[in-house]
């Protein structure tokens, strides 16, 4: 009848800090991941290796899934944090969207296999890890939303700042590629994979605001 | 034991229950509000503590108001306890968090009207001026230690989880604290006036352990203190909690300690002796109220944020409703002791 939890409150606590602290490696690794499968796939070193770490990253989202599910029921079951709960809810689904951005990506190079040419690789690379860099500001920002609120507004600046990074680099990059002596069907193809790289940038940023209300509302 | 005692003793009991209906929540209306602790573990611990406040240092404040009117007939205190119950209960219908303490009053000054006694001035400008005290010294309490706790928390960097953890225990401990003051402080009100003319005699335990009859009594009001909790002050709990500024968990951990400080320096003998031991003056020992101190410390740090974030129109229907209080409680008991001699023909004085 009465819930006496006190014990197992802090358990659970710990748990739950733990798995939210491993879902944030997780999308700084798939990240890291992502970064070395264009640069493997532009060199076409090794087709066995790039689909070994087209599965990880697969791997990778469904573990991230799994946990965004665990602390979801483990929130409202034990009724954790009923002010911000439905905010690290929120925030922990965008995240996971984040991931999902980045199995997509790795799965459409690996299904439609465009054909970069040897003049757009470098952009390709550059803008590839300005968008990693920028997720990295991004689980920096997340970090500090949980541990050290006062460090949120510095991280989300980084995340903004490669959000704009990143649009330079696709303007210019798009431009190339019609600029380019390329037929239509293949700049449309690369357009294609070049704006998804660019949108998850984009994404972070949207993530980077909310947390940044978020911590507004957390304040005493 | 006489039935008429019994019934009489009702009176005490109403009010008790109108008590943990209204004051008590106070308490754990921050907590369960803000959605912290349940509802019913804080009845729970709300209870427990309450009754143990009452039985051991709900003295003090009993004699205080005893000097302010010595109803000197049962079915005298029964009309006052009626009335401030009746009061408290109109009031709690509207979900304002009124004063028992203010309702007793009221209705001793009723008492002591009606049957022409002398009112003990100085007694009630004390009790008074507390009213006025009680809320502004609870609300710097609350700014104290809202910037004390926001020190730590920007300092000490714990994750979101974890906060969350201490805050629960923090609440449940210092929730602990607040009913026992509440017990201590507020027990007066319902069963001071039943004091001098007791029904219980002393019980002793083989010269180890004795049970005077004001403990008894003690006991009985924290018990029916402890139903007005459980049934009846979960609405009160949610206007607190989130009708007159939305507080945050470590804010509703502020608010209640302040209002724990606040009652215990108002029942405790033991702070009150060593103040007057070191020479300086005395805190009376008088019943304040529970929702004042609640409203004066969510007030405070509605201030110390900057004052935007209060519901003033809120604030200022609290306040009518505690000067409309007292008045009521007085002419209700007016009414009932007219009834009781008239009616009944019940010796309502000596």
């Amino acid at each position: 009848m009465f819930n006496f939890k006190t014990k197992s409150l802090f358990g659970q606590s710990k748990q739950l800090e733990q798995q939210i602290d491993q879902f944030v490696d997780i999308l700084s690794e798939v990240g890291l991941v992502f970064k070395s499968i264009i640069s493997m796939y532009l060199n076409n070193d090794n087709t066995d290796k790039f689909d070994e770490m087209v599965k990880q990253v697969s791997g990778m989202e469904s573990k991230a899934d799994k946990i965004t599910k665990d602390v979801e029921r483990a929130l409202f079951e034990e009724s954790l944090i009923p002010d911000a709960r439905s905010d690290v809810l929120r925030l922990l689904e965008h995240m996971d969207e984040l991931i999902g951005m980045y199995q997509g990506n790795c799965y459409h190079f690996s299904i439609q296999k465009p054909n970069f040419p040897k003049e757009l690789h470098k952009d390709l690379i550059s803008l590839s890890e300005t968008a990693v860099k920028c997720v990295e500001s991004l689980c920096l920002t997340t970090r500090s939303f949980f541990r050290d609120i006062k460090s949120v507004s510095d991280n989300a600046h980084k995340v903004t700042f490669y959000e704009k990074e990143s649009d330079k680099k696709f303007t210019s990059f798009v431009r190339k590629i019609f600029d380019s002596e390329l037929h239509l069907d293949q700049k449309m193809h690369l357009r294609y994979f070049v704006e998804k790289i660019d949108r998850i940038c984009d994404q972070a940023e949207d993530i980077a605001d909310e947390i940044q209300i978020y911590a507004i509302k957390r304040s005493m | 034991m006489d039935l008429t005692i019994i019934i009489f003793l009702l009176g005490g009991l109403f009010l008790g229950w109108s008590l943990g209906a209204n004051d008590a929540a106070n308490v754990f209306g921050t907590a369960v509000g803000t959605r912290m602790v349940q509802f019913k573990t804080a009845a729970l611990v709300c209870s427990v503590f309450v009754i143990l406040g009452a039985i051991i240092s709900g003295a003090g404040t009993t004699e205080t108001l005893g000097k302010l009117g010595a109803i000197n007939a049962l079915p005298g205190a029964f009309a006052a306890c009626v009335a401030a119950g009746l009061s408290v209960y109109i009031m709690t219908k509207f979900g304002l968090p009124v004063s028992t303490t203010q309702a007793i009053v009221g209705a001793i000054v009723g008492w002591n009207i009606y049957t022409g006694s002398s009112i003990n001035i100085k007694i009630l400008f004390t009790i008074i001026a507390t009213w006025f005290l009680c809320p502004i010294i609870a609300a710097l309490i609350a700014m104290l230690f809202f910037i004390i706790t926001k020190q730590i928390l920007r300092i000490s960097n714990w994750h979101l989880l974890r906060l969350d953890a201490y805050t629960r225990t923090a609440l449940l401990l210092v929730g602990a604290f607040g009913a026992y003051s509440l017990g201590a402080n507020n027990i007066a009100n319902v069963m001071g006036v039943f004091v001098p003319i007791s029904p219980f005699t002393d019980i002793h335990f083989m010269n180890v352990f004795s049970f005077s009859s004001k403990e008894q009594l003690f006991l009985l009001g924290g018990i029916a203190i402890a139903v007005g909790v459980f049934t009846y002050s979960k609405k009160v709990m949610f206007t607190v909690g989130n009708d007159l500024l939305k507080l945050s968990p470590p804010a509703a951990f502020v608010v209640v300690l302040a209002h724990s400080i606040v009652l215990f320096l108002f029942a405790s003998q033991g702070i009150s002796n060593f103040l007057h031991s070191i020479n300086l003056p005395a805190i009376p020992l008088v019943p304040v109220s529970s929702s004042q101190a609640v409203v004066g410390a969510v007030i405070g740090i509605g201030i110390l944020k900057g004052g935007n974030e209060v519901q003033w129109d809120i604030a200022g229907k609290i306040s009518i409703g505690w000067f409309l209080l007292p008045v009521i409680a007085a002419l209700i008991s007016f009414i009932i002791l007219f009834v009781l001699q008239n009616i009944f023909n019940q010796t309502v004085y000596f």
